[in-house]
């Protein structure tokens, strides 16, 4: 569980900054009149849709950071036995770099007010997320007919239930990239569109960083940093 | 020129709100059923979380009648009552104190409370509460299911919740573990919403520190609760991988019936340590809005500043926070590293010291103050009372030492009744009768409210508080019956009777309750705008109820805070957040 006291320590850091540019220490009592005269502690000025996925983000990123002490922790029982990760998961890897940078490259192009180049980098992105989708299932299928099945090893089951959580995040990120791709055909208005651009490369980014933590754990890459975290704390 | 001052600062919302950002409903049906009004999915929020919470009384009665008289209803077996027991707490503590506060009062009050038009993302807000209703159905479907609902206790321990000889394992708990799985998700949706409303969709003037204390507590509360809930998640996906896909890895190597099981090597200890990462932070979530909303409620009906405003502020994010490093307090016997359990003691007794800030802020804000026993101030007063009484037990239960042998007795059971379903229910019918005026133009009756009172705030001590005693004799919780027990005397069974005859009395006061919400719907008399004279941004609505969209033209612009009761030298004894400084001070400010 120390994953995740960290991942809160880091959330509670943020949030302890931000409420101390809130004027907590103000006396509301003594403070009647009109907005302006007490600066600090207004409402947000971004947009509600950014920083609900920046929420959102917190949210699944504590969920993530939950699987990944349960993985922690069940590693260290005697019947875990690596699994070999198939050759085909860096293919996929770089897949889903390609797939951020498109929808990257499409938030510079809408930055830039340029239809076509948002257009291509959204389908570019939405393309080669699928065929990252397609190759994790194809990784299941190759693992499954070697003999590796879900419920043979506890790392098995980590293996199947992780890459199944992280698709689930993509698949629901693609219907957003679908919805702004669709409206976007329509012939919405650019700069009407930018956030929507924006958000779905926010979340590509994050969904690609997840899966980089993830591969380091499924491949053991990180065993020793765990066991490193695991000396330091006990 | 006073409006001057208030065009042109960033990030504050415009007084008028361009007509296309409101969602505009079109027929009778996007206006009741799939509405996106935040006013009306607090509405259906609260309908069905009381419709659910009702079949859990029910459930209770069923746990009285076998405990007061065991052997006397053959209607009732063993694995029975491990469903009732079982299904009794889940709907409790999730399906209707959680969906209560946060969907419920959370929905109505945010916007009002801020000053918004709706919540940021009423779509989401709409789905959220269809997926709520899924949940619950798919709980209420188990049920009807081949071997009922689960029996595994609400906690779900594996291994025995997904073995056989627990009730309900082939239906039960794969449905209970979907459907605590959708209640996660449809909540993720509103708690993003509540948590985006607050931060976003303040009206101007409206600051952190102007914001009435409920909003304060379902705030930290939602954030809790989208940062523990996963857990929750990630123990109930991992639990349903166990019972149907056959993976370990919380099932350990066992005999079932006769056979060895095809698990092996899984912790227990793991699910456990999941379940109480969310379990612990779910008994503040539920807390910390009652704190909130309760200190409105002695606020208002003492016509008295809270005493200590910023003090209360801190106090809800500190408990917030600390409520996550405590989950292990509920763990002290399951055999984890014996020495961790000092650390939680610690940070458990700690815990206390923001929460006994609240309880005197509260104390001290009744000190003197004009206190109207109106009906919801009597359940405020219940809910201080009843919550010192659980908070203290806490203390016990908290250190090692004591709980080791209390563990599992019924003295537990009379702590988290006290200090999570007694008090916050409390709070929830005091807020019902302080808000109903608001949601339907029509007072509860007063002497029905009265009645209501009294018989729950009695019975509840007459429930609770011997069953502390029973406890100290060593009366296990979760038994079936107690037959001839050496060490429990007779009068233990006597006792047990007579909580079972006051269970049922209260149980069916609450009857007279529901009826007071239909009857008073129609025969209530008319209440106004603002029948408690109160000072936060729902009361000055233009109307009540308050038509879609709460604000007519302009939005309220916020002046001061929540809570000028009784200010020296003012016209009236309270001074809504939206009214002007008046002019005398408005030029005495300039000039300095």
């Amino acid at each position: 569980m120390s994953a995740i006291i960290l991942f809160l320590a880091v959330l509670a850091v943020i949030a302890g900054w931000w409420l101390s540019q809130q004027r907590l220490t103000a006396k509301p009592w003594l403070e009647e009149g009109p907005a302006g005269d007490f600066p600090g502690g207004d409402a947000i000025t971004w947009p509600a849709a950014k920083i609900g996925l920046g929420v959102f983000l917190a949210v699944a990123s504590a969920l993530f950071i939950l699987f990944i002490s349960a993985y922690s922790m069940r590693m260290s029982v005697v019947d875990w036995r690596p699994l070999p990760v198939p050759r085909l998961l860096w293919v996929n890897t770089g897949v889903l770099v390609l797939s951020s940078v498109a929808l990257q490259w499409s938030y510079v192009a809408a930055r830039r007010h340029d239809t076509e180049g948002v257009m291509i980098g959204l389908l570019a992105g939405g393309a080669s997320a699928v065929i990252f989708l397609a190759g994790q299932l194809l990784a299941w299928q190759r693992l499954g007919a070697a003999g590796y099945f879900v419920a043979s090893n506890p790392s098995n089951s980590f293996f199947y239930l992780l890459t199944a959580v992280h698709g689930l995040h993509l698949t629901g990120g693609l219907v957003a990239l679908g919805r702004t791709s669709a409206k976007m055909w329509r012939g919405a208005e650019i700069a009407d569109m930018r956030l929507s651009v924006e958000l779905c490369a926010i979340y590509w980014h994050f969904l690609l960083l997840v899966w980089l933590v993830l591969l380091g754990l499924l491949t053991g890459w990180t065993d020793d940093f765990i066991d490193i975290c695991r000396q330091l704390l006990s | 020129m006073v409006d001057v001052p208030y065009e042109g600062i960033p990030g504050i919302p415009p007084a008028e709100v361009p007509d296309v950002e409101l969602y505009h409903p079109r027929s009778w049906w996007t206006r009741y059923v799939f509405s996106q009004d935040a006013k009306v999915i607090a509405i259906q929020y609260s309908l069905t979380a009381t419709a659910i919470g009702l079949v859990a009384l029910v459930l209770s009665w069923l746990m009285r009648l076998q405990l007061g008289f065991p052997g006397t209803f053959s209607f009732i077996d063993a694995n029975q009552y491990l469903q009732f027991i079982t299904m009794h707490g889940m709907i409790m503590v999730i399906y209707l104190l959680t969906a209560l506060f946060l969907g419920g009062f959370g929905n109505y009050l945010i916007p009002l409370m801020v000053g918004a038009r709706d919540m940021v993302f009423p779509y989401v807000n709409m789905l959220s509460y269809w997926i709520y209703l899924l949940a619950v159905l798919v709980l209420a479907s188990t049920f009807f299911v081949p071997g009922g609902p689960t029996g595994a206790g609400w906690t779900l321990y594996p291994p025995q919740a997904i073995l056989s000889g627990t009730p309900g394992q082939d239906w039960g708990i794969l449905l209970m573990l979907a459907s605590l799985i959708l209640f996660i998700i449809g909540f993720t949706m509103g708690g993003l919403n509540y948590v985006v409303t607050v931060l976003q969709a303040r009206t101007r003037g409206m600051t952190l520190m102007r914001l009435p204390l409920t909003v304060w507590g379902i705030f930290t509360a939602t954030v809790m609760a989208l940062l523990a809930f996963p857990a929750l998640f990630v123990a109930s996906v991992m639990l349903l991988f166990d019972r149907l896909l056959g993976t370990s890895f919380f099932m350990p190597a066992l005999l079932e019936m006769g056979t060895l099981s095809k698990h092996g090597g899984g912790s227990p200890l793991l699910f456990q340590h999941l379940f109480w990462f969310f379990g612990h932070p779910e008994v503040y979530i539920v807390a910390l809005p009652a704190f909130g909303i309760v200190s409105d409620l002695i606020s208002t009906h003492a016509r008295k500043n809270i005493f200590g405003y910023r003090m209360m502020v801190w106090a809800i994010v500190a408990i917030g926070a600390l409520s996550f490093i405590v989950w292990a307090h509920h763990m002290y016997v399951s055999g984890m590293f014996p020495q961790f359990g000092y650390f939680f003691a610690t940070t458990t007794l700690i815990i206390a010291i923001p929460t006994a800030i609240k309880v005197y802020n509260w104390v001290l804000t009744l000190w003197r103050g004009d206190i109207h026993l109106t009906v919801p101030m009597l359940f405020a007063l219940g809910f201080i009372v009843t919550f010192v009484n659980g908070g203290l037990t806490g203390l016990f239960l908290g250190n090692v030492v004591v709980d080791v042998p209390l563990s599992d007795t019924m003295f537990v059971v009379a702590h988290f009744h006290m200090v999570m379903g007694v008090a916050p229910i409390m709070v929830v019918l005091g807020a019902i009768y302080h808000w109903y005026p608001k949601v339907t133009g029509r007072m509860l009756n007063e002497a029905m409210g009265k009645f209501h009172f009294w018989v729950t705030f009695l019975g509840a001590y007459l429930i609770f508080f011997p069953m502390h005693y029973l406890g100290l004799l060593g009366v296990p919780r979760r038994y079936f019956e107690l037959l001839d027990t050496t060490f429990i005397p007779s009068s233990a069974h006597s006792l047990n009777a007579f909580i079972s005859v006051v269970a049922l009395i209260v149980g069916f006061s609450q009857m007279v309750f529901l009826f007071n919400l239909v009857w008073s719907l129609f025969k209530g008399e008319a209440s106004g705008g603002n029948p408690w004279r109160a000072t936060t941004l729902e009361w000055q609505t233009p109307e009540t109820p308050p038509a879609h969209g709460n604000w007519g033209k302009e939005l309220p612009v916020v002046y001061r805070w929540a809570y000028d009761y009784s200010v020296p030298g003012a016209a009236e004894d309270f001074i809504p957040q939206n009214q002007p400084p008046r002019a005398t001070q408005l030029v005495q400010g300039a000039a300095s």
